[in-house]
């Protein structure tokens, strides 16, 4: 027997080895993912195991910067180092077996120190999506930090030692259309119904289907219709508390079918209306966030520079002003539910339609803006994803890393306060504050040779920037004493697990997709434990 | 120091030298005190010693986890590693499997894990089998000190599971026998999210102890699928479980292998004709391929930071440097980054790791069906194909079994039938066999009598 040739070609090499991850970011995610270019500040384990998660997914560039030389114990936590690798440049070594990785990445390596680039050719930044740095000192940290918040390129500072590491993000402003919530809403609008859903919903005769069409009938119907009959009764009213909520149970119970003895016959659809009773009567309104976010003046006050978010949210703004009337655009979807096939595609071609209305009334509002300002255009497949995901929009202010080194008031009370709870893993950021402290003044890591003698040293460290918040000293030394034990080590298994967060960090950065933590991420290996802090 | 060399030339004491300075991160861990350490925990050299030298760790699964697993253990000073998958790599791997180049595809997982590992790490002396967890028998798992899964399959754990709790002693008075305890770590991924827990077979919440924890499968209705098809997914599914089967479109006994791009092809196809007649939209190739394989999604950072988790239990677990979870942890990476660590408990009438006789209560005039059923649905079992057999006169009988075709058909008549006609009785035991678990497992039947009488017109 011939066999069949199905004309549908198949999917690409690239599509094929990255599916897995496209079923998360989508290909729009992955082309932004291939335009970004990562610089990466040393390449200890730490920083090559985050190299390592975006290198995979294939990220479009990467640029080590490392004037280090490979020591044995870089060999012995470092994946990406050989035996062949002591005494060589650690950033070039590293780069030649990442890159193995991946093909499809470009990688270069600089052997000069960050701070020397910082002096003679600062513009080199600019050109990074991300800037992620690993084992820095102090006085690097402020002078890079600064630099990169005044080019406004995001900066990730990690560190890992011993069972513990850190990563702070740094960023002004990150916005966020697609965050991919857990749980979707469903945005069904039946308290301000537009023309079609009337038409559809007032176009269902319940009473006179059989059972076998009655039963697959959406629930969405039966709850548009018990409210419709129980306002009867209260006019111009809508089902808000809970006994009012139970009189529309009761009126679903009502639109049961009957069997022959008098007895209700189940149907998974009215079981369904009921279940929706308390989450889809909640009445359309604009989110008190969202209201934020187009009157803030990021969306009023419109520039040339201004990003194509704002620019949408600006047009947001107009919509919910006029067409709207105080609401956002439909968001087109519905959830899925017992239904017979002609009932469901009608319905969910009627909440779709709706929203490509609003999509195209937004679309003209953002070309208005775009012509206006003679800014880049903005694609109509840009705005309707805007559109569709305008209940979910998400903006981050981020803070700047220096502020919270100079430990001003602010932060000096919201550490204090943690600490006070008491809150070990802010006792953790202070130890790894402390130990850096170290770092400058002792050119060396707390407890690298002396674990013991150290101890009083670190003391010192820990005391001084507890007084520089107001706190007083530690009761115990029982964590000092741990971070002398650790000795500045890095664990590799350590590392790796942050390498996993910050390379996972990192990418939603660039792709602009799910929301990055804000902004400073603690873990312990020990306890398994993390938390997020926001300075 | 950890590597005693009795007869060695000079050029092996460089070496040894050499390699002290390589280790020089763990050993900080191993050979200082802190004040966090496990209580059992002494500092020396030799802990590290035992990890390279003695320590036997058992990685099950070569793939997004393994992979990582593989080198976390290595980095952390473990040598003799022992690796089995009886899979072969395919380009969809790439994305996070590491060790794997696209001209690796088509070779074995573990071979080629172990092959660049062992490169790259010198002193590492990982072994792989190519070759399903089920052939290997009680021996090869009793030979190791820590077992550690990367699976994606929750009937290879649950069998895993089995295996270590089959392989607990007892003392005479029904105490633990600690010394045949294998811990047992275990990650999952799935997208951006994912766990990791460390058991104590015997001691601690096991798998079977926990099913409720696994999110239940997601199916289709038939009548749906066929009469009432609203989403993409139902379209997909009616070519999948109806349309293959009565056009059999490359010949009969041709199964539908979603591996197959031709066969991919053909669905995507069909399933599309079938949406547009029905006015359904969005109907892709990558969806059809989703559903025919029930792919889930996943990415090398979550998968690298849930194994880097397994690996630091491992470690913790070789060397009582530190306390072990306290049992599971769960990661979400898609809001932010945030875990979350409890205590799983332990089931006292686990159907694996209770050590006591297991009993199930039905009605007297029930089914054979309704044990079938049971053995199935009931949290405590979630079997896949459960196969029954009882003694009766000092004679094995086979009751139910769907796995082996001639005895189904044999037996299918069974299950109408009430467990008494049988002759089972109050306290028979019945022994029922399942791939989610190596051994048979008992079960002594309780009957009781049916209270509803006026139920049972």
């Amino acid at each position: 027997m011939a066999s069949p040739s199905p004309k549908s070609p198949e999917q690409s090499e690239k599509n094929k080895q990255y599916d897995r991850q496209l079923r998360l970011w989508g290909d729009h995610g992955q082309a932004t993912l291939e335009n970004g270019h990562v610089c990466l500040i040393n390449a200890t384990a730490l920083g090559t195991e985050t190299l390592k998660s975006m290198v995979l997914p294939g990220v479009g560039a990467i640029t080590i910067v490392d004037d280090n030389n490979v020591s044995d114990e870089d060999i012995g936590s470092n994946f990406f180092l050989e035996i062949t690798s002591k005494g060589l440049n650690r950033g070039s070594e590293a780069l030649r077996l990442i890159l193995e990785l991946n093909p499809a990445v470009q990688g270069h390596a600089v052997q000069e120190p960050p701070d020397q680039i910082l002096q003679e050719n600062p513009d080199f930044f600019k050109s990074f999506n991300v800037v992620i740095a690993t084992a820095l000192n102090e006085k690097t940290i402020l002078s890079l930090s600064q630099h990169l918040w005044d080019i406004n390129v995001p900066f990730m500072l990690c560190r890992s030692v011993g069972f513990l590491g850190s990563l702070r993000i740094q960023m002004k402003e990150h916005t966020v259309i697609e965050i991919h919530p857990d749980n979707d809403q469903p945005d069904l609008r039946l308290d301000v119904p537009f023309p079609a859903l009337v038409e559809y919903l007032d176009g269902v005769d319940l009473e006179s289907a059989e059972l076998k069409d009655h039963a697959h009938i959406p629930w969405i119907v039966f709850l548009y219709k018990a409210v419709q009959k129980w306002q009867t009764s209260y006019q111009n009213m809508w089902p808000m508390s809970r006994k009012e909520k139970n009189d529309i149970r009761n009126i679903l119970h009502e639109f049961m079918k009957i069997d022959n003895c008098g007895v209700p016959i189940y149907q998974e659809n009215i079981e369904e209306a009921m279940k929706a009773v308390n989450t889809a009567l909640v009445p359309t309104f604009l989110p008190s966030r969202i209201q934020e976010l187009i009157y803030s003046s990021a969306a009023t006050n419109l520039t040339k520079e201004s990003s194509s978010f704002w620019i949408m949210c600006s047009a947001l703004r107009g919509f919910v002003e006029a067409e709207g009337k105080g609401r956002l655009p439909v968001k087109g979807t519905i959830p899925d539910l017992t239904a017979s096939t002609d009932h469901y595609v009608k319905l969910m071609n009627i909440y779709r339609s709706q929203a490509a209305m609003d999509a195209e009334i937004m679309y003209r509002k953002v070309q208005q803006i775009v012509t206006q300002l003679h800014c880049d255009s903005i694609s109509e497949a840009e705005v309707k994803l805007f559109c569709a995901h305008a209940h979910d929009l998400c903006v981050i202010k981020g803070s700047n890393i220096a502020t919270e080194y100079q430990l001003g008031s602010n932060v000096a009370s919201y550490i204090a306060r943690h600490l006070e709870e008491p809150d070990v893993m802010m006792v953790h950021y202070v130890m790894l504050r402390a130990a850096e402290m170290f770092i400058s003044e002792h050119c060396q890591s707390p407890g690298d040779w002396e674990p013991e003698a150290d101890i009083a040293k670190l003391k010192t460290c820990v005391t001084k920037f507890l007084s520089d918040i107001s706190c007083s000293p530690f009761p115990k030394d029982d964590h000092i004493h741990e971070m002398c034990r650790y000795g500045g080590a890095e664990i590799h298994t350590v590392s790796a697990f942050l390498g996993g967060c910050i390379g996972h960090e990192a990418i939603k950065i660039i792709t602009k997709q799910y929301k990055p933590v804000n902004n400073t991420l603690i873990y312990d290996g020990a306890s398994t434990n993390t938390a997020i802090f926001t300075f | 120091m950890f590597i005693v060399v009795t007869t060695m030339d000079s050029g092996e004491s460089q070496v040894s030298e050499y390699q002290n300075r390589r280790w020089m991160n763990i050993r900080k861990l191993l050979e200082r005190s802190g004040p966090f350490c496990h209580p059992d925990f002494e500092p020396s050299a030799e802990i590290l010693d035992f990890i390279m030298n003695s320590c036997k760790v058992l990685v099950v699964g070569a793939g997004g986890l393994g992979c990582e697993l593989l080198k976390d253990l290595a980095l952390m000073g473990f040598k003799k590693i022992h690796i089995v998958d009886m899979d072969t790599i395919e380009l969809s791997n790439l994305n996070r499997q590491f060790l794997f180049r696209k001209n690796d595809i088509g070779l074995s997982k573990a071979k080629c894990a172990v092959e660049f590992v062992n490169k790259r790490i010198p002193g590492c002396e990982a072994v792989a089998h190519h070759c399903t967890i089920q052939s290997l028998d009680e021996g090869f798992y009793r030979q190791f000190h820590i077992i550690v899964c990367g699976l994606d399959s929750i009937v290879a754990r649950r069998w895993l599971n089995g295996m270590l709790v089959s392989l607990l002693e007892y003392n005479d008075d029904r105490s633990l026998d600690q010394s045949s305890v294998i811990p047992m770590v275990d990650g999952g991924t799935e997208g951006f999210k994912g766990n990791a827990r460390v058991i104590l077979p015997g001691m601690s919440a096991c798998i079977e102890c926990t099913l409720d924890l696994y999110p239940p499968q997601k199916t289709y209705p038939l009548c749906t699928i066929a009469n009432t098809p609203r989403l993409p997914e139902h379209c997909i599914e009616y070519v999948k479980v109806i349309q293959w089967a009565k056009e059999n479109p490359w010949g009969s006994g041709t199964a539908l292998d979603g591996d197959d791009p031709q066969h991919v092809a053909w669905v995507y196809e069909k399933a599309q004709e079938r949406a547009m007649k029905h006015g359904i939209a969005n109907v892709t190739y990558r969806l059809t391929q989703g559903v025919l394989k029930n792919i889930i999604p996943a990415v090398a950072s979550t998968n690298a930071a849930i194994a880097a988790a397994c690996a630091t239990e491992v470690f913790k677990l070789a060397s009582s440097c530190c306390v072990n979870m306290n049992n599971y942890m769960i990661l979400n990476m898609a809001d932010g980054v945030y875990t979350y660590t409890f205590s799983a408990e332990k089931r006292q009438d686990c159907i694996a790791c209770s050590n006591t006789p297991h009993v199930m209560e039905i009605e007297s005039n029930a089914t054979l069906q309704v044990i079938y059923d049971k053995l199935c649905e009931d949290q405590g079992y979630m079997m896949k194909s459960p196969g029954i057999t009882t003694v009766i006169n000092g004679r094995n009988k086979t009751l139910y079994m769907s796995s082996i075709k001639s005895i189904e058909e044999r037996t299918r008549d069974n299950l109408k039938k009430k467990v008494t006609e049988m002759g089972l009785y109050n306290g028979a035991d019945i022994l029922v066999a399942d791939v989610t678990t190596p051994s048979t497992i008992t079960i002594k039947l309780k009957l009781i009598e049916n209270e509803d009488v006026e139920m049972s017109r």
